[in-house]
């Protein structure tokens, strides 16, 4: 159980190093980066808040700071300055990377029950709801109440009421 | 010394733990009623020894004793009183050992606040609740003892994630785990009924209250971690759909599934199945969101260290306590009794519904976490499942889900007149479309769906004062009635009513901010002025200042509307001293109608400094509607009703019980 | 009967998941954090890349991957990247040979840096394209450096390795994949 820190103190330093890089260099949309259409940089924006950064955990390129998502953000703009549709711009970059970089995944044969999990969970629940008030309706006679539970409620009640009484 | 008196705390509380784990459930088996009673005194015992192990790590981040490896490796002799203490669980075996004492505590509350609990159903409860102990307990003490001390113990340590030294996520985690830990209650009371094979209307009251702490906590925590989110990342987003917010909000919309279904169970007798199995499965989402977010399972922006050891060891006792409590249910479920039979459009019907809803909006997120994995385990590819995902499946369930809460609370139970029912919500109905065509006049148009969506919250709203009116009778009786019926609605009615109307306050706060966002990134030199949507931010220079553990650079903003002077915004830009790690604290003026928001960024080298502006529109009332849903939980923990299987207490009994006329 | 097998339901659904938790966890080399390439089997990108001033060997262009029949190894590298030094040695390796092409792609670096570098510690590439704003590196799919591709003579990417090269994947992976492209040519 007994550890010494110099492993992990170097890795940790390691680790530093590497963030300084990644943070000193960039950080999310720099105005250099800019349009000067405004429109354009509004679908520049709208698509870089759907590309996920390779390089980071879980960010989009338009909020990280890694010098890759900065890249990727100027090839965006540039393509999108070229002409290119929003699904082109899209579909250049998964070309390179994959549907990795997608937050929206694409519809496709691996993602079928992705996108129509929900629906179906919602249909099969329904379902057995429905089956939930079919059986309930055949059952319409309530059971009576065992003696002892009949006994057992009028003590209760009886409990109940003493108590109001002293209120 | 205080390191090994922790070690031995630990191992004390593994040993109580494991006699609270087995001789109360002899004990009720043989109904001996001294094994029994043994299940009340350990857990007594297991949340001393809990403690003094907690208290014992704390008082060494307290004196930097850094001859312990965890305190090394997370706190630095610099930092401020506040962070050290709050970061005796910022790290994995500390927090774990916040999660094992909080364990304890509700095992402890159990014994000591269910004194008229039936004697077997007690005993079994803490046996179960022990379990879980002796599973965590054993995880801690094998895998991620927090008081390993170090052979080279350093100078100084290598201080806590800057990003954790914040007021807002020091006390998120205690709050979530208080949320995450204390469905274990409901979970070992699920698990007792199956033993016992009975689950009836006092089941469901022992059960409620302690659902509603965890609940309410729970809402507490994910709230205070997305307004972490909000201010300290400074990108101006509040929820990103990570796979660790995920595993938080799982647990949340079963919680609240469950916190509906119970009420059935208590007022009705029906649904007991159900309940129970809802019961299980929130604790497990709660446990499987404490595994993902240990064992490097998914990437996110804030997990924990990576360890397979641990992952595959808190993996094992996750197939123990879910399969094991699954297959106890497919043995024991089918034999519990149906109980009472209402109609699809009565209020047991609308709960149905909600519940329905809510469980396929978790089993949405459910997917979106870990479809990646799947689809990587079948050789499919890698994906990514962000925010376009959700929007397109989550928000369509829940809008059916917010449509229809007005409508069920006016529902009565067994059976109900539909169209009666929308009669009386016409008046809402009718304000809630002038409430949408007055947001579209003030947002100028704007995206459709915003203002539907905004509809959609004022309805909510508005159906949820009916409600409320209805009950107390206002303006159809004197007002004296109403006040006086006001007063005596129980606190469970009122928490209804202050959650469901949170929750309204809430979903309009977060539709405004994602549709009216407004964002301006620019370089300024000091002395310009930036105009974001009619609202001048003047630079006016930056300055260096000294923190207790870090430098940073201050940047100010004077903030005015047409010349009128609004606020001063002093955004920074730190850099933490040991780790060399910068973070951005956002400068906010929140008033009633929006935030605004300033981030001071990176020089230009020629005077000027890169600068963002975000307008935030009814930010507020997200933490305001989600503040009001906590209150509402306490208003409703407050109900004496819910203590009518707690202790006696003289006082409560002697107090008026009308009020228990008006509720339902 | 019906009703009972509906009562076994969340717990296969459990034992399922469980079943892909216990894979992720236990699957050897499983990294999250690691990007499969999907230029695998696809042709190389197009790039034409200047070289770096000062060096005796030239610039690096899409037709050099298919110019002379050899099998190529590109190899993503900067001055700046720690890890990259640590795999040099192996890249001195493969640039002894001269049974294939050993190319580099100079990522996101400065000329007069990557000098230094290559002089200090030896220059063991046949080409070395300059790529000071990662347009060739996005082309590539490149996300980390260093990267290393194996690229076959008719210019399709046979093989990425991300992350500095060690001995073992030296040994184990690059070059049976190196011999297994040259026996079937």
């Amino acid at each position: 159980m007994r550890a010494t820190i110099n492993a992990t103190g170097l890795g940790l330093l390691f680790f530093t190093l590497m963030l300084l890089m990644a943070i000193n260099l960039a950080h999310a949309v720099e105005p250099d980066e800019i349009l000067d259409d405004p429109v354009l940089e509004a679908r520049a924006r709208e698509i870089s808040q759907e590309v996920r950064c390779p390089v980071c955990q879980n960010e989009p390129i338009d909020s990280s700071n890694a010098e890759l998502a900065r890249e990727l953000r100027l090839v965006v703009r540039e393509r999108l300055v070229a002409g290119d549709s929003d699904e082109q711009v899209k579909n250049y970059l998964a070309d390179r990377y994959g549907d990795f970089v997608l937050f929206r995944p694409p519809v496709k044969t691996t993602t079928y029950l992705l996108w129509a999990g929900p629906g179906l969970f919602f249909l099969l629940g329904g379902v057995g709801v429905f089956f939930f008030y079919r059986g309930s309706r055949r059952q319409k006679v309530p059971t009576p109440l065992s003696p002892e539970e009949q006994s057992k409620l009028d003590q209760l009640l009886a409990d109940k009421s003493g108590k109001e009484d002293s209120a | 010394m205080i390191a090994e008196l922790g070690q031995f705390a630990i191992i004390m509380a593994l040993l109580a733990a494991v006699v609270q784990a087995t001789l109360p459930l002899i004990g009720a088996e043989r109904l001996d009623s001294r094994l029994m009673n043994f299940g009340g005194q350990a857990a007594l015992i297991q949340m001393f020894f809990a403690t003094l192990a907690f208290g014992c790590l704390t008082q060494a981040y307290i004196v930097s004793d850094f001859t312990l490896l965890n305190v090394a490796e997370n706190s630095h002799s610099s930092k401020p009183m506040l962070y050290k203490i709050t970061g005796v669980w910022g790290n994995h075996e500390g927090s774990m050992l916040l999660w094992v004492l909080i364990l304890a505590v509700f095992g402890a509350a159990v014994a000591a606040f269910g004194r008229n609990l039936p004697a077997t159903l007690k005993a079994r409860v803490l046996a179960i609740q022990a379990m879980i102990g002796v599973g965590f307990l054993t995880f801690l003490i094998f895998t991620s003892n927090p008081f390993t001390r170090l052979v080279t113990p350093p100078l100084n340590g290598n201080d806590l994630n800057p990003l954790l030294q914040d007021p807002g996520l020091a006390f998120h985690p205690p709050m979530l785990y208080i949320g995450y830990v204390g469905f274990s209650v409901a979970f070992s009371f699920a698990i007792a009924a199956l033993i016992e094979g009975k689950v009836d209307a006092a089941w469901a009251r022992w059960v409620r209250p302690w659902t509603l702490t965890a609940w309410t906590f729970l809402t507490g925590g994910i709230v205070l971690g997305s307004w972490w989110a909000y201010y300290e990342l400074g990108w101006g987003g509040w929820w990103f759909w990570d796979p660790v917010e995920n595993v938080s909000f799982m647990p949340w919309l079963m919680g609240t599934a469950l916190l509906h279904s119970a009420i059935v169970v208590e007022k009705r007798n029906s649904l007991k199945v159900w309940t129970i199995l809802l019961a299980i499965l929130t604790f497990s989402l709660s446990l499987i969101g404490t595994f993902i977010v240990r064992s490097g399972l998914l990437t996110s922006v804030h997990a924990f260290a990576v360890n397979p050891e641990r992952g595959i060891f808190i993996l094992f006792l996750l197939a123990i306590a879910i399969g094991g409590s699954l297959t106890l249910f497919a043995l024991r479920a089918p034999a519990l009794k149906a109980g009472g039979i209402f109609s699809p459009i009565s209020r047991e019907g609308g709960l149905l519904l909600n519940n329905l809803l809510l469980s396929t909006a978790c089993a949405t997120v459910f997917l979106g976490t870990l479809y990646p994995l799947f689809l990587e385990a079948i050789g499919g590819g890698r994906v990514s499942i962000g925010p376009p995902f959700y929007n397109n499946t989550f928000v369509p369930v829940m809008i059916p889900l917010l449509l229809l809460v007005c409508v069920g609370a006016h529902l009565p139970w067994k059976r109900a007149d539909l169209l009666g029912v929308l009669g009386r919500l016409k008046f809402a109905g009718l304000a809630t479309i002038i409430a949408a065509l007055v947001a579209w006049y003030i947002a100028d148009g704007g995206p459709l769906l915003a203002i539907l969506g905004l509809g959609m919250a004022s309805w909510l709203l508005l159906g949820t004062i009916s409600e409320w009116m209805d009950r107390i009778k206002l303006f159809r009786a004197p007002l004296s009635t109403s006040w006086q019926r006001a007063i005596n609605l129980p606190g469970s009615v009122w928490g209804m009513t202050l959650a469901h109307g949170g929750l309204a306050i809430a979903v309009a706060g977060m539709i405004a901010t994602t549709a009216w966002k407004v964002e301006e990134v620019a370089i300024l030199k000091p002395g310009e002025t930036l105009s974001v949507f009619g609202t001048d931010y003047r630079f006016e220079g930056v300055r260096e200042i000294t923190g207790p553990n870090y430098g940073a650079i201050e940047g100010t903003f004077v903030v005015s509307q047409n010349g009128e002077y609004m606020a001063t915004l002093k955004p920074e830009k730190r850099l933490y001293n040991v780790q060399k790690m910068p973070t951005t604290e956002a400068a906010i003026h929140s008033t009633f109608v929006g935030d605004y928001y300033a981030v001071i960024g990176d020089p230009d080298g020629t005077g000027g400094w890169t600068v963002r502006i975000y307008r935030e529109p009814l930010v507020t009332w997200i933490w305001f509607g989600c503040g009001l849903m906590v209150f509402a939980g306490l208003v409703s923990l407050a109900d004496r009703r819910l203590r009518v299987g707690a202790p006696a207490d003289k006082k409560q009994a002697r107090l008026p019980r009308k009020a228990a006329e008006a509720s339902s | 009967m019906n009703r009972k097998v509906l009562f076994l339901l969340p717990l296969l659904v459990t034992i399922t998941i469980f079943g892909y938790f216990f894979w992720a966890l236990t699957s050897p080399g499983r990294d999250p954090k690691k990007l499969p390439s999907v230029l695998i089997d696809k042709p190389a990108p197009m790039f034409d890349l200047v070289g770096l001033e000062g060096l005796d060997v030239p610039g690096f262009a899409r037709q050099d991957l298919t110019d002379n029949g050899k099998i190529s190894v590109v190899n993503i590298f900067a001055s700046w990247c720690i890890p990259c030094l640590a795999e040099h040695p192996y890249m001195l390796k493969l640039g002894a040979r001269d049974d294939i092409n050993l190319f580099a792609i100079n990522y996101r670096d400065k000329p007069e840096d990557a000098l230094k570098w290559l002089k200090k510690h030896g220059n063991p590439y046949h080409r070395i394209g300059r790529d000071p704003n990662s347009r060739a590196g996005i082309d590539w799919g490149v996300y980390g450096v260093p990267e290393t591709f194996i690229v076959d003579s008719g210019g399709t990417i046979r093989y990425k390795h991300v992350g500095p090269l060690n001995t073992g994947d030296l040994e184990n992976i690059i070059l049976p994949i190196i011999e297994n492209l040259q026996a079937q040519q």
